[in-house]
């Protein structure tokens, strides 16, 4: 009865984020009226009747502990341990960039190695509740992992589309949960519009197409707990690393949430937003200043930030305007080189994009946009050993005999 | 009859040209805008499609080919 309490989710409506109108609580993603996309809203003065930090600090040592602010009944959640993962001073990497306060949110350290649980859990658990026959994706990575994962704990079906050219390596780490997986002869632009059109015809809770609404909610979990983990504050800077945008959004939401509720002071964080040059359609509309996102074809080695046209984009980029944030594209050869920096000052593994991210972290300092005493949060959403093949430079053996000599002659001055 | 929900971005170079009244007349398909922007560097219109699939099919690789990107209104379905 771990969830005791947490069985209400006090949510208002779908609306719309472009004309308002109100839809109710069903797998809709799209408004009916202008094809803009709905977004979970709430009740939040029922919420903040209920809601304190006593009762989150007596909630599980999980992302469910806010289950007050997801649309879901927790009481059911689908949850594999997702959450509550470490938030770390950084002290050796603040040192070697010039900063005082720099904390890692380490999500690399989720149960299938990627941030993607948080909303994963969310849209398993809002499925059953819809009663759907199966849960499905098209991911080539991270997003599979998770999905595969939770559906193995739930018990339901799970299928995962992927284009026919991906390297057999990227999938073990789904087909072990018993995911079916299906390769498809196509371009990613077939493979999409198939996504789309199986969505439409079968029973499936497809995470980021029918039921998207209610999965991305599960990201402002990493804004919740940041502000808990910094005794009840929002950092002054924000470090995110984007794809389709919308865990640039979703924490930003949860950061005023909070503050609404009355649980953290004015949020005066900016919200800084990174992507890697080769993928970079936020950025680039950032740094042209145009509201608007020009979609791109993907070329980068950061793979899980792929997406050319994203579909949260320009609502990251109204976030970046209300919280005096920025947008940054980091080069493709600084991906690896924010991997190594990690690794080597904090001991922390990431895959490409958390590379992505520490670039783009230095870059910021170096442009003055951080200043040294400001707290700052970085967040890391996947692990190292999901790329490892971008990290092969780091590797540099050296061979020796079985000899003491050999030994010495390699690596220590040899005895006197 | 089948219906897409798609997101046609133009290139400055384009804005002028009647694309989606070329698009419906060529192609014999029912267009339904739902949303647009117009700016100086780029412009964008968000519209449902109504026709058989092959005419749709048709149409949207006309719009490929002359420099309109085509794109669900849902944006990127495949994540990392």
């Amino acid at each position: 009865m771990e969830y005791e309490g947490f069985d209400l989710a006090y949510v208002k409506a779908l609306t719309c984020k472009e004309c308002g109108r109100e839809y109710p609580i069903e797998p809709l993603s799209v408004c009916e009226f202008c094809f803009g996309p709905l977004e979970v809203t709430y009740d939040y003065e029922a919420i903040s009747k209920v809601i304190s930090k006593n009762r989150i600090s007596k909630g599980p040592l999980t992302m469910w502990r806010y289950a007050d602010l997801l649309p879901v009944d927790a009481s059911n959640a689908i949850d594999i341990n997702t959450g509550f993962t470490p938030l770390i001073k950084a002290n050796n990497l603040a040192k070697r960039l010039g900063l005082e306060k720099l904390y890692i949110k380490n999500d690399s350290v989720n149960p299938s190695f990627s941030f993607k649980d948080r909303v994963v859990s969310v849209a398993i658990t809002k499925s059953l509740e819809f009663d759907f026959d199966a849960i499905a994706c098209a991911s080539t990575g991270n997003l599979a992992c998770s999905v595969a994962a939770h559906a193995a704990r739930a018990g339901i079906k799970a299928y995962v589309f992927i284009p026919s050219d991906l390297e057999q390596g990227k999938i073990i780490g789904t087909a072990i949960y018993g995911a079916t997986i299906l390769t498809v002869n196509g371009s990613y632009d077939q493979v999409n519009r198939l996504c789309s059109e199986i969505s439409d015809s079968y029973n499936w809770a497809f995470v980021n197409i029918n039921i998207r609404p209610y999965y991305a909610e599960g990201s402002k979990t990493l804004a919740y707990e940041v502000a808990e983990q910094l005794n009840w504050q929002a950092p002054a800077h924000a470090i995110v690393p984007a794809a389709s945008g919308s865990l640039h959004t979703k924490i930003w939401k949860g950061f005023k949430e909070l503050e609404q509720l009355n649980l953290i002071p004015k949020v005066q964080t900016k919200m800084h937003l990174t992507q890697a040059e080769g993928c970079s359609p936020i950025a680039q509309a950032y740094q042209r200043k145009e509201a608007h996102i020009r979609p791109v074809k993907p070329n980068t080695i950061a793979k899980s930030l792929g997406i050319g046209n994203p579909a949260d984009g320009f609502y990251a980029l109204q976030v970046i305007d209300a919280s005096k944030g920025s947008a940054y594209a980091v080069n493709e050869e600084e991906v690896f080189e924010g991997i190594k920096l990690l690794a080597e000052t904090e001991g922390i593994f990431t895959e490409t994009a958390g590379g992505v991210v520490i670039s783009g972290l230095k870059n910021m300092v170096e442009q003055g946009l951080i200043k040294n005493d400001e707290l700052t949060v970085v967040y890391i959403t996947g692990n190292g050993l999901k790329t490892q093949e971008v990290a092969q430079n780091a590797v540099n053996l050296i061979n020796i005999d079985p000899n003491i000599e050999s030994f010495e002659t390699s690596l220590l001055k040899p005895r006197g | 009859m089948a219906r897409r929900r798609i997101k046609l971005t133009f290139e400055p170079e384009l804005i002028k040209q009647p694309v989606i009244y070329e698009l419906s007349k060529q192609f014999n398909v029912i267009t339904n805008i739902r949303r647009a922007n117009v700016g100086d560097n780029i412009g964008w219109v968000v519209l449902e499609i109504e026709g058989s699939e092959s005419k749709i099919d048709n149409g949207l690789e006309w719009m490929n080919s002359i420099g309109v990107r085509v794109d669900p209104v849902i944006g990127d379905i495949i994540e990392g």
